[in-house]
């Protein structure tokens, strides 16, 4: 018996669909071809949008960013790329590092066991043997001291200090760690220049 | 150094789980009083006063079970189960870490709620409907994607353990890592869900001289590490998802990096700007921390691959085996290299090895689950595991990795960390 022909595929929307319906037990191979021929020319204009597509068409999604968006935002590489306008002395410091820092870091910036703040200066020459990482010590670059107190200090309110502070308290932890005078004052040309004790001290592995 | 105790006895879950010993004074000798009060307590053979015993009829088939919906919608385990992750041994409870129980751990995935955790200063709450992700720096179109269109974006779903750098670290310097909870604790794998990196590279378009990207976190610390763009690019997730469900909070909730095999600090949690750069950044994560530190004084840096390991979590430290008898030893080995090619177990102290069989077909940068029968005979014996991963890397004994590294090093330990077995049954660490 004959099977009733589809009323919804057709050869040219379905290329998988014989024309015909072939009799049974008996296949037509030019029906054979004709949809070999078929799919592989179907396949290749499905593939061409997908394609175009791959190539350098994006989703659309996302907004564009404005320089407003990342007025907030910074990360101070050794250069010193985005370190922003503001300056601060070692005396001025002083002040911000006994209101701020001191109640954790201590009054000699010894540091405290007891809380968990680390020690900021001393253990030059330590480091072959019982080591004490500090700024001092082993911290490679100065920029990255005054990027990490703007980022994450003091530890409960991060992010308060204002870009003349944190040049001051850096100055002031420099002077300390004797890496700096007494005199020197921080801001965005002089910190990149501090020569820190360690500088030397690392090997990237990448 | 002062005992620090983890919880009371009374929170001890001694009476099941796998025949622990004592769950107390994992980071120290201990008192004089409290070794003799736990003595007194093993001589007596009660390890620990009862625990509140949940409400059990004496035949459950013969009244009807709690009616359905009482949960509220989201089911907890059995309050027979107390497995939990303790506290790390730091004052400060916001810069502290937790340790993932890996002797209670069953299969190969840790529970979202036992995954170990790091903070550098306290969990966020974040919104996600007002939290996003900034794309910058060296880029076509700098964008910013909400959690919305980054759901929309294609994802994947793989299976990756995350380690910290400074997992085992106290065992270059044989501190006393007396459980495998502390020892090993600070690796959890999750399956994780989210957009490859390289689907959003697409979108903002990357330069062409770009080297390196930033990821910064919208914590307290504002966590930052620079990562290659090579490793974004070929299998970074900005992950969403962990194991079915959003990603914890203590995981970086709504969104984190996930990159396969690096150490725990890179995979930069509740994860808001990714910076396209030419050269590293120089954080202090990256720097001051996180660097390791070897015996000529000079530190090596951007060691982002935690390299072959595996540890035994049972029989494993403070257990007791109650007699002679079958065992079946298991534990987890992974390598951020690949896959794990295959783990050998040594029960004579590392003179001769077994073939452990693999619970499942290793994933790449994920852990897997091992095991080997074995019949005890009561005899006093040195268990302990080593992984081979598919580069042919075999994981080192204590002395080989401190011949290599020092002392000093701190992060990246990965050394054989073997069980032994006394005559009585009770399970320990003896550094080597």
């Amino acid at each position: 018996m004959k099977p009733p022909r589809s009323r919804v595929a057709h050869p040219f929307l379905n290329p998988w669909m014989p024309r015909r319906a072939p009799a049974p037990g008996r296949k037509s191979l030019l029906v054979l071809f004709f949809r070999k021929e078929l799919s592989f020319v179907f396949l290749l204009l499905l593939a061409i949008p997908a394609l175009a597509q791959a190539g350098e068409a994006t989703t659309g999604l996302g907004t564009r960013l404005t320089p407003s968006d990342l007025a907030g935002v910074f990360a101070i590489p050794p250069d010193g790329a985005g370190l922003p306008a503001g300056r601060g002395s070692v005396a001025q410091g002083q002040v911000v590092y006994a209101s701020q820092c001191a109640a954790c870091h201590g009054g000699a910036l010894q540091g405290s066991k007891a809380i968990g703040a680390p020690a900021l200066i001393g253990g030059r020459g330590t480091l072959t043997t019982k080591p004490l990482k500090t700024v001092e010590s082993y911290w490679p670059y100065a920029t990255t001291l005054f990027d990490y107190v703007k980022r994450a200090m003091p530890m409960g309110a991060p992010g308060s200090l204002t870009n003349d502070q944190v040049y001051a308290v850096s100055a002031y932890i420099l002077a300390r760690a004797g890496i700096v005078p007494e005199q020197a004052v921080m801001d965005a040309e002089t910190l990149p220049r501090v020569a820190m004790p360690n500088r030397r001290g690392f090997v990237s592995q990448q | 150094m002062p005992a620090q105790e983890i919880e009371n006895e009374a929170a001890c879950n001694c009476k099941e789980g796998m025949f622990p010993q004592r769950r107390r004074f994992l980071f120290g000798a201990g008192t004089a009083a409290a070794t003799a009060a736990a003595t007194a307590a093993a001589l007596a053979g009660t390890l620990a006063p009862a625990r509140a015993t949940p409400d059990v009829p004496a035949d459950p088939t013969r009244v009807p079970g709690r009616a359905t919906g009482q949960d509220g919608g989201y089911g907890a385990r059995s309050p027979f189960e107390t497995a939990r992750r303790i506290l790390g041994p730091v004052p400060n409870s916001e810069t502290t870490w937790t340790f993932t129980p890996l002797a209670d751990q069953i299969g190969n995935l840790t529970a979202s709620g036992l995954h170990y955790e790091r903070h550098h200063a306290g969990i966020p709450s974040i919104d996600p409907q007002r939290h996003t992700l900034m794309v910058h720096g060296l880029v076509k179109e700098a964008k910013r994607f909400s959690m919305a269109d980054i759901k929309r974006l294609p994802r994947v779903s793989k299976r990756h353990f995350i380690e910290c750098s400074g997992n085992s670290g106290g065992a270059y310097q044989n501190l006393p890592l007396k459980t495998v909870q502390v020892s090993h604790g600070l690796l959890s794998t999750s399956e994780w869900t989210g957009v490859p990196f390289a689907v959003l590279a697409r979108e903002v378009g990357i330069a062409k001289n770009a080297a390196w990207v930033l990821a910064e976190g919208a914590d307290a610390a504002v966590m930052t590490r620079s990562i290659p763009m090579e490793k974004m690019m070929r299998d970074a997730i900005l992950a969403y998802g962990q194991n079915g469900e959003a990603i914890r909070p203590e995981q970086g909730y709504p969104l984190r990096l996930v990159l396969p095999g690096f150490e725990g600090n890179t995979h930069i949690k509740w994860l808001r700007r990714l910076q396209v750069s030419e050269k590293p950044f120089m954080t202090r994560e990256e720097t001051s921390k996180y660097t390791d530190l070897m015996a000529d004084g000079i530190a090596r840096q951007f060691v982002f691959t935690m390299e072959a390991k595996s540890v035994i979590t049972f029989p494993s430290g403070e257990m007791k085996l109650p007699g002679p008898g079958f065992y079946e030893i298991s534990g987890l080995a992974w390598s951020g290299r690949g896959r794990v090619r295959a783990v050998q177990v040594s029960l004579d102290g590392g003179a001769t090895w077994h073939e452990a069989g693999l619970n499942e077909a290793p994933q790449p940068m994920c852990t897997v689950r091992f095991t080997l029968p074995w019949r005890w005979d009561g005899t006093p014996v040195r268990l302990q595991s080593r992984c081979i991963d598919e580069t042919g890397y075999v994981q080192p004994t204590h002395a080989e990795l401190v011949r290599a590294r020092g002392v000093n090093f701190y992060y990246h330990y990965n050394a054989i960390y073997p069980w032994t077995i006394a005559a009585d049954g009770s399970v320990t660490h003896e550094a080597a």
